[in-house]
């Protein structure tokens, strides 16, 4: 029997790895009359659920998959966050 | 004996078109490989062309990476087979680890579509060794991430083996600047334009080589780099010769 495990990985540019659309988002901000913003980095947010049989285990799986596709190791940094355990049971067959 | 040069389309692939007249161009049989093909159909020599392979979604050329026919590219470029990826097949090729570095977006801040110069950085390469006296090249680009990147030790590594082939350069020859230069397009480390792998069979670079090779295209100074990796496929499937790259 398995339930559902909600996460997201949050996925940045590196410190220190050039970031154009974050450079680009800076450079707008001028036009807002916004002062006083620095240091913007763009990335990206990924939600997904795992099934799995416990929240280690669909933590093992999103750690898998974040280092191999969701992120470019070379060039970017993840976090995995856990957004809440669906409470649903997959485990009988209708 | 003619070369058979297999050409990989991906969903969104859109220079493979460009590939195929490159390879007949210069005499060799071009070959369409399809992404869902577990198996390679016995070709001589492999090119990743040009496009947004599965709409460039999540990073450019990831998805790709995961196809099957990518798996059997692997084990084909661990055999010793020659693979030369242009542009998104550059970043096919980096995100699947066969070359160095990651393609980051442009620094300028735009998409750049228009005709770049390079130079090799040596003539003793299955991608170069025809290239002649030729320079500097003058040949397309056009992409919104070509900004070559890696890190200050890979750099110098790559510099050091020999593993920078090409860079931008100015018309005089000379090699562009790394950051506010015009004649580097997108702002790549060292003006890096394109590299190849430390045993030297796998190779990419940003610009189209493919789209340069008839007078009337605007240019044929791709013909050298199309030529070369033909003729080196040829060699290796008729004599098994051993890729001969010279050390530094």
């Amino acid at each position: 029997m398995s339930s559902d495990f909600r996460f997201a990985v949050n996925v940045s540019p590196k410190p220190g790895i050039l970031d154009p659309q974050g450079r680009a988002v800076e450079g707008s901000l001028g036009h807002l009359g916004i002062e006083g913003v620095s240091a913007v980095r763009v990335g990206r947010r990924i939600e997904l659920t795992v099934a799995a049989v416990d929240e280690a285990a669909a933590r093992a799986t999103v750690e898998r998959l974040a280092s191999e596709l969701l992120s470019n190791p070379l060039i970017e940094a993840y976090t995995i966050e856990a957004i809440g355990a669906a409470s649903s049971t997959v485990g009988a067959p209708a | 004996m003619t070369a058979r040069i297999g050409i990989v389309v991906f969903p969104g692939s859109n220079r493979d078109i460009d590939a195929v007249n490159a390879i007949e161009v210069v005499g060799a049989e071009p070959v369409a490989l399809w992404h869902e093909s577990a198996t390679l159909d016995g070709v001589d020599a492999i090119i990743l062309p040009g496009g947004f392979a599965y709409g460039d979604y999540l990073r450019a050329g990831v998805i790709a990476r995961f196809s099957p026919v990518m798996r059997a590219i692997s084990a084909f470029a661990a055999d010793g087979g020659l693979v030369l990826g242009i542009c998104n097949g550059f970043q096919v090729l980096t995100e699947a680890h066969l070359l160095p570095g990651a393609l980051l977006r442009n620094r300028g801040l735009r998409f750049v579509s228009r005709q770049i110069r390079l130079v090799p950085e040596r003539l003793d390469t299955p991608f170069t060794r025809a290239i002649g006296k030729r320079r500097p090249l003058r040949m397309p680009v056009a992409h919104g991430e070509g900004c070559f990147y890696a890190d200050a030790a890979t750099l110098d590594e790559l510099e050091r083996d020999g593993q920078v082939l090409f860079r931008y350069a100015h018309e005089d020859g000379a090699a562009a600047d790394e950051t506010g230069d015009p004649a580097n397009p997108n702002g790549s480390l060292r003006a890096i334009a394109g590299v190849m792998n430390a045993a030297g069979n796998v190779a990419g670079l940003m610009p189209h080589p493919e789209t340069a090779v008839e007078a009337i295209l605007g240019s044929d100074d791709g013909l050298g780099i199309i030529r070369s990796f033909v003729d080196s496929a040829a060699a290796r499937a008729t004599e098994g010769e051993p890729l001969a790259v010279g050390g530094r």
